[in-house]
């Protein structure tokens, strides 16, 4: 017993399981460190809380793009972070001119929800092209090749979009409604961070209701389980799989809107920072699972915003937040090294992992 | 098999949307405006009237193709209905441009913009517009109908001629530099002095004008080109080189190298100072594809961090030599070593946790890995190690002898060098026992593992030398800026490589020269298209991706893989072996 014990565990094992119990090691003395110096009160700690669910829900309407098209096709759209910038970089010329107009502080909901709809036809109509024109040929090709493909697909719409809307920043107007905040005991919750969650969860329910409740949805299903079959079923599984990008690609947009009441500037590299981290999220919560991508992305939202001071202040790392994106992407190495499968995600064959 | 009947019109129709969708984006994403004051043949016709114009010329011309077989006059007409809609869209934008301001949204749809597409005649000229555009359409779809061999002929002309008009800057300096470099010659060697005087003075006085050819050379050029394309698609194909050279063959194949060799060392005396920073900037380019080649072209391993390694060689060279921080005051050669093995064991330290995963996955955690090093080299936790923001200055720069390499022209042959020696490297490994095991993981992990390829280490192997070769190239960047900053350390240098590889010939090493130099000189050669260099890159891939993914000069084996199923398998050859779909 012993002896098979110790043939399966090989030096890759022990290397990587020292990388890991290591930057344990880091986070768990960290955190006790910055707890008992006590240089954060609790109504920081609620506050960093806020600010990661809501940040949480924008990377999960967007982790949406990435689990249902991997879900269906079994190929990450590395161009959805550029679907998810098409957006709002498109809606905040409506966005202001409305604002200038005065009409958004007169009519802040029909404006919000026209910016809205604008925000999600451009980035659903850029993931269905980009479906259309870029992976459909490409269904059957060798695995690198639609890899390659929208990674090219991703840079050639960055600049696109640079070339037609400029490189500068765009600052969004926010309806005065939603500028300010609310104190509930001694805590305060900015009105646009309320918004994000409450948007954002409503999206994802309206979400989850489609691909969980509706014919389409059990289409969409039936491809991603199996596309010949499907096919045989009379489901027209082109079709499908371009409604499935169309959905991505409205989350994508509404995520954007949220996005921009958040960190209320737009520009063309805006998606990719955002686009990773929702790729993380997807993959934290199991990719191809709508729940896992809502639990992955609420999970990392909270660890982006608190972890940053909990786990590195107390071992006296200047400007901790510096390094949050660093955290993100280390817990996505190692998700992927430990947990390919995710939070939630039904054990694949390692081919497809 | 049953094939759909296509309704030529219908397919016209669209075509002509297509390209004029495609002639507005390049539009309003301001290229036509850029290269606007860049003539192709001066007088006649500028850059920026091609682009908008070539959409409808190819569109046609594919519709033809699609549409095949037709009488003559229906493809004719077909071509023309393409361009009429092509330039009937841009018309329409230019119309729009009129009512609404629609600068307010789209910076580049400026009156200048307005200007070029209606030839300068305000709205008369949309008319002008028109008539271009279907001439554009029917042309493209008359080429179809010649013969194969003069419509090749003809394409292969015109391509040589916008390609020799764009470039018409950087002949005539490089030529006005040669009659310099003849003021220095000896007397004996006066006759050539004068053979070069007179060339450049007949290059840039008879063929080109200021900007462009000169319209008269235009058309002596176009037919000249055409008769020799003609000539030589006319003639048998070589033979394929089966069996063990014979000595002449040998022969010719070393002269062969050395005079691209001879070539290589003499470019930056041909070029001129000016390219020796473009030159600079290919080699180090091609000394990271060469690295990426192994990892990716040879392994299979798509790994989208790449300039992680680049960048630790880059810092591992800035901490052990730069005086500034005085941790170890090294010269260049000392530390070349530490900084090399340093990046090998950051290869071998990604490498381990990574061995498991593939394609999709792989990428995106070798993506992660990059921007975390980035991040960290900026950090102000690591200042007092790393610089931050700052960087670091004052890096040791290499000498021979007394000599201290630090000219753009010294480094160029540092750079020679180096790629000469990765080169030699990556070509002996490719045919090696460890380059057939990358090949064989890169077709199939499982069946490679079950022929007994340890997988741990040729994966390794591959992951330690791409980063070996990176490094290198980050080492000397260090020295020739005498300085690394953490901002030219980001996503867009992975992105540069990769497309390289790909637009070369993934697998290819002749293919990683062939991407260095089209992708990475030519940006810096037209400094129009520096602004539209990602844009550029991002469609080639999916350009290539689509038509032809085994790239502009392929490995001969991916070739044979990527197209087995069209039977390109020349007949006598034996079947490729290694041929089942990866993944």
């Amino acid at each position: 017993m012993l002896r098979t014990w110790r043939q399966r565990i090989t030096l890759t094992d022990i290397v990587v399981w020292a990388i890991g119990v290591a930057i344990g090691a880091v986070i768990i003395i960290g955190t006790i460190a910055t707890l008992r110096s006590g240089k954060y009160s609790a109504n920081t700690w609620l506050d960093l809380t806020v600010k990661g669910l809501a940040l949480g829900g924008v990377y999960a309407l967007i982790a949406m793009g990435y689990t249902l098209v991997y879900g269906i096709l079994r190929m990450i759209n590395f161009a959805h972070s550029e679907v998810f910038m098409s957006g709002p970089f498109t809606a905040v010329f409506l966005a202001n001119a409305l604002s200038r107009s005065g009409f958004m502080d007169r009519q802040p909901l029909i404006g919000m929800l026209l910016v809205l709809a604008l925000s999600i036809a451009v980035s659903m109509t850029i993931a269905v092209l980009l479906e259309r024109i870029a992976y459909r040929p490409l269904r059957h090709a060798p695995r690198l090749v639609p890899l390659i493909t929208a990674i090219g697909a991703s840079f050639f719409l960055q600049y696109v979009f640079r070339g037609l809307y400029g490189s500068g920043f765009q600052a969004y107007a926010i309806p005065k409604v939603l500028q300010g905040s609310i104190t509930i005991g001694g805590l305060r919750i900015f009105n646009t961070q309320i918004a994000v969650i409450l948007g954002a969860l409503g999206m994802m329910f309206a979400l989850y209701a489609i691909v969980q409740w509706t014919k389409t949805g059990k289409a969409m299903r039936a491809v991603s389980e199996d596309k010949e079959a499907a096919a045989l079923m009379g489901i027209d599984v082109d079709r499908i799989i371009s409604l499935t990008f169309a959905l991505g690609g409205i989350s994508a947009g509404a995520a954007g809107i949220l996005y921009a009441l958040l960190f209320p500037v737009v520009n063309f590299i805006m998606g990719f920072i955002p686009g990773l981290k929702a790729f993380t999220a997807a993959v934290l919560g199991g990719i191809g699972n709508v729940p896992g991508a809502f639990l992955g992305a609420m999970i990392l939202g909270l660890i982006e915003s608190i972890g940053p001071n909990l786990f590195l202040d107390g071992l006296g790392v200047p400007t901790p937040s510096q390094l949050k994106d660093a955290i993100a992407f280390t817990i996505l190495v190692f998700i992927l090294i430990f947990r390919p499968t995710g939070i939630l995600g039904e054990r694949m064959a390692q081919s497809k992992a | 098999m049953h094939t759909k009947s296509i309704s030529p019109w219908k397919e016209a129709v669209q075509a002509g949307l297509i390209a004029g969708a495609i002639a507005v984006l390049l539009n309003l994403v301001g290229m036509t405006t850029a290269f606007s004051g860049r003539y192709i043949v001066s007088g006649w016709f500028t850059m920026g009237q091609v682009l908008f114009l070539v959409p409808m010329f190819i569109l046609a011309y594919t519709t033809a193709r699609k549409i095949a077989p037709q009488p003559a006059m229906h493809t004719a007409l077909a071509g023309l209905v393409c361009g009429v809609i092509g330039s009937a869209v841009q018309a329409g934008l230019v119309l729009l441009g009129q009512v609404v301001n629609l600068r307010a949204m789209f910076i580049n749809a400026s009156p200048q913009l307005f200007e070029i597409l209606t030839f300068g005649r305000d709205l008369p000229g949309l008319l002008l517009l028109l008539l271009a555009g279907s001439i554009m359409g029917v042309v493209g779809a008359v080429i179809f109908l010649l013969p194969e061999r003069l419509a090749k002929s003809v394409l292969q002309a015109l391509l040589w001629i916008l390609l020799l008009g764009l470039l018409r800057d950087l002949v005539s300096t490089v030529t006005a530099q040669w009659v310099i470099k003849t003021k220095a010659f000896p007397d004996w060697l006066g006759w050539a002095g004068v053979l070069i005087t007179s060339l450049s003075t007949f290059i840039n006085k008879t063929i080109y004008s200021a900007s462009g050819l000169k319209p008269l050379s235009a058309i002596v050029l176009f037919l000249l080109v055409g008769a020799w394309a003609y000539w030589r698609y006319g003639r048998p194909k070589r033979a394929r080189i089966t069996g063990p050279l014979t000595r002449r063959q040998q022969t010719q194949r070393v002269l062969g190298l050395g005079g691209i060799a001879l070539l290589f060392i003499l470019l930056p005396s041909i070029l001129g100072i000016f390219f020796a920073e473009i030159l600079d900037n290919v080699g180090l380019y091609i000394l990271m594809g060469l690295g990426l080649n192994i990892v990716v072209g040879f392994a299979g391993l798509l790994d989208l961090g790449y300039v992680a390694f680049y960048a630790i060689g880059a810092y591992a060279m800035g901490v052990l030599t730069s005086p500034e921080l005085g941790f170890f005051n090294l010269t260049f050669w000392e530390a070349l070593p530490f900084a090399l093995l340093a990046t090998v064991i950051a290869g071998v330290i990604l490498g381990l946790p990574i061995l498991k995963m593939r394609g999709d996955y792989l990428a995106i955690v070798t993506l992660g890995f990059g921007e975390i090093v980035r991040l960290l080299a900026l950090s102000d936790w690591l200042r007092p190690w790393l610089g931050g923001t700052q960087g670091i200055q004052r890096i040791g720069q290499p000498t021979i002898g007394s000599i201290i390499l630090d000219s753009q022209q010294d480094l160029y042959y540092l750079f020679l060098a180096a790629i000469g020696i990765v080169a030699f490297i990556a070509w002996r490994l490719k045919d090696s026992r460890i380059g057939r095991a990358w090949m064989a993981i890169r077709e199939d992990e499982d069946v490679a593992m079950a022929m007994g390829i340890n997988h741990v280490a040729t994966k390794l192997l591959a992951f330690a030398t791409g980063a070996l070769f990176s490094g290198l190239a980050g080492t000397i960047f260090a020295a020739k800026l005498h300085s690394v900053y953490p901002h030219s350390m980001n996503f867009l240098v992975s992105i540069n490589v990769l497309s390289l590889i790909i637009i070369g010939g993934m697998g290819s090493i002749p293919g990683v020269f062939v991407g260095a130099f089209v992708l990475i000189a030519a940006p810096d050669l037209l400094r129009e298209f520096a602004e539209y260099r990602y844009l550029a890159y991002g469609a080639l891939l999916v350009a290539m991706m689509l038509t032809r993914p085994e790239g502009l000069w392929p490995e001969e084996r991916r070739r044979l893989e990527l197209h087995e199923e069209e039977g390109e398998v020349p007949l006598g050859e034996p079947p490729p072996v290694l041929n089942t779909p990866g993944g």
